[in-house]
């Protein structure tokens, strides 16, 4: 039992002064993934039919490295942003930053192991 | 955080049933929400089958008659019956919406009055709106300025500033946009909710105003405005047909502005 008064229990810790980037970004990587999301889908395309070398040779493009390093970077930022919202919406108070941070780390991680792998074998050649 | 089933003692039970009069020939079965704090049994349904040539067009008139000639232990909030107080919000059919408003004939079978979802029921369809209530008054809900009244008249407004405000003023607080909102069930110890935001954008565009950078500044957080995700049940919901959920976009674009100009 809290002996508290309603305004105090709304007023809280006042407000975090942030969110606005966050919600911002979201949208603006929603909205460069969408004609990156073409590059994506010719790689995938390839991947599944054509032989090793010849993906390779389209993945050495300079036009196309930079659009599939991008579309990767852009889709863990933006992944990274949406299970965050998820996250705030559903989880407990005590699990809340764990589960974020866990995320947003993983998330890295991942970045950086695939934009690696696609610089590994365009540069291997 | 969010629940997704209800506790053991919020369980509902099947109630009674008190049947119409046998010359009754224009039947209607209404299903009931009821719950007493003090009986300290689970909440219940009880059915009404009320005469309808005998009872008044409007659903609240169904719930008056109810409590007049069949039931009067049953408890609910109503008073000016023209949807301009906005206390008998409940959820009727599934929808939130205000039973004075809303014709018995726009539904078809039985009706299912329930009070309004995810609030504390204080006694069958009367909810808890402390904090409802403690939200809006968060928002200071008044006008704020630097600049000293004028002398000799009031603090003027052009009739296009004055016409921003409409669709803002006419809100009644009723609070049937905040409580159809998940967002809100999940997290309304934090998050404002559609009904208290836009009341928080009529003052962020009243042109008197003078503290749209301190509102805003209050506004910013997580938790308070961005927990809207434009699920658009509080639009779709809105007895008064007002949309909180352009009053909350256009708030997100007036902080995108400050930021991004």
């Amino acid at each position: 039992m809290a002996y508290q008064a309603p305004l105090a229990k709304v007023r809280g810790l006042g407000s975090a002064k942030s969110g606005t980037a966050h919600w911002w970004m979201q949208r603006v990587t929603a909205f460069a993934l969408v004609p990156l999301t073409f590059w994506l889908l010719s790689f995938l395309t390839m991947g599944l039919n054509a032989p090793y070398q010849e993906t390779l040779v389209w993945l050495a493009e300079p036009v196309h490295t930079v659009a599939i390093v991008a579309w990767l970077l852009l889709a863990c930022y933006h992944g990274a942003l949406g299970l965050q919202v998820v996250i705030e919406d559903y989880a407990g108070e005590n699990i809340k930053i764990i589960a974020v941070w866990a995320v947003n780390l993983s998330f890295l991680l991942l970045a950086l192991a695939a934009v690696i792998a696609v610089l590994r074998i365009v540069l291997a050649g | 955080m969010a629940e997704f089933t209800l506790p053991k003692n919020s369980r509902l039970i099947k109630g009674e049933t008190f049947n119409a009069p046998e010359v009754a020939v224009n039947v209607r079965n209404f299903e009931v929400y009821r719950w007493d704090p003090e009986s300290g049994e689970n909440p219940r349904v009880d059915v009404y089958q009320l005469d309808m040539d005998s009872c008044g067009p409007m659903v609240l008139d169904a719930i008056l008659k109810i409590k007049n000639e069949v039931d009067s232990s049953l408890a609910f909030r109503r008073s000016c019956r023209e949807g301009v107080c906005g206390s008998c919000a409940m959820n009727i059919n599934g929808k939130n919406t205000l039973a004075c408003t809303k014709a018995i004939d726009s539904y078809s079978g039985t009706i299912k009055i329930f009070p309004l979802p995810h609030m504390q029921v204080v006694k069958d369809l009367v909810p808890d709106m402390t904090h409802f209530y403690a939200q809006y008054a968060s928002i200071k809900p008044w006008l704020e300025t630097q600049t000293p009244a004028p002398a000799d008249s009031e603090r003027l407004q052009s009739k296009e500033d004055r016409a921003k405000l409409d669709g803002l003023y006419d809100c009644v607080l009723c609070a049937c946009c905040s409580t159809s909102c998940p967002s809100y069930w999940w997290n309304s110890e934090r998050y404002l909710g559609p009904a208290v935001l836009l009341q928080a954008y009529r003052w962020l565009v009243d042109s008197r105003d003078e503290n749209t950078g301190e509102r805003l500044d209050e506004l910013e957080d997580p938790f308070k405005l961005y927990r809207c995700h434009t699920i658009m049940n509080c639009t779709d919901t809105c007895p008064k047909g007002l949309n909180p959920a352009k009053a909350i976009a256009e708030t997100k674009k007036m902080l995108l502005q400050r930021q991004q100009g």
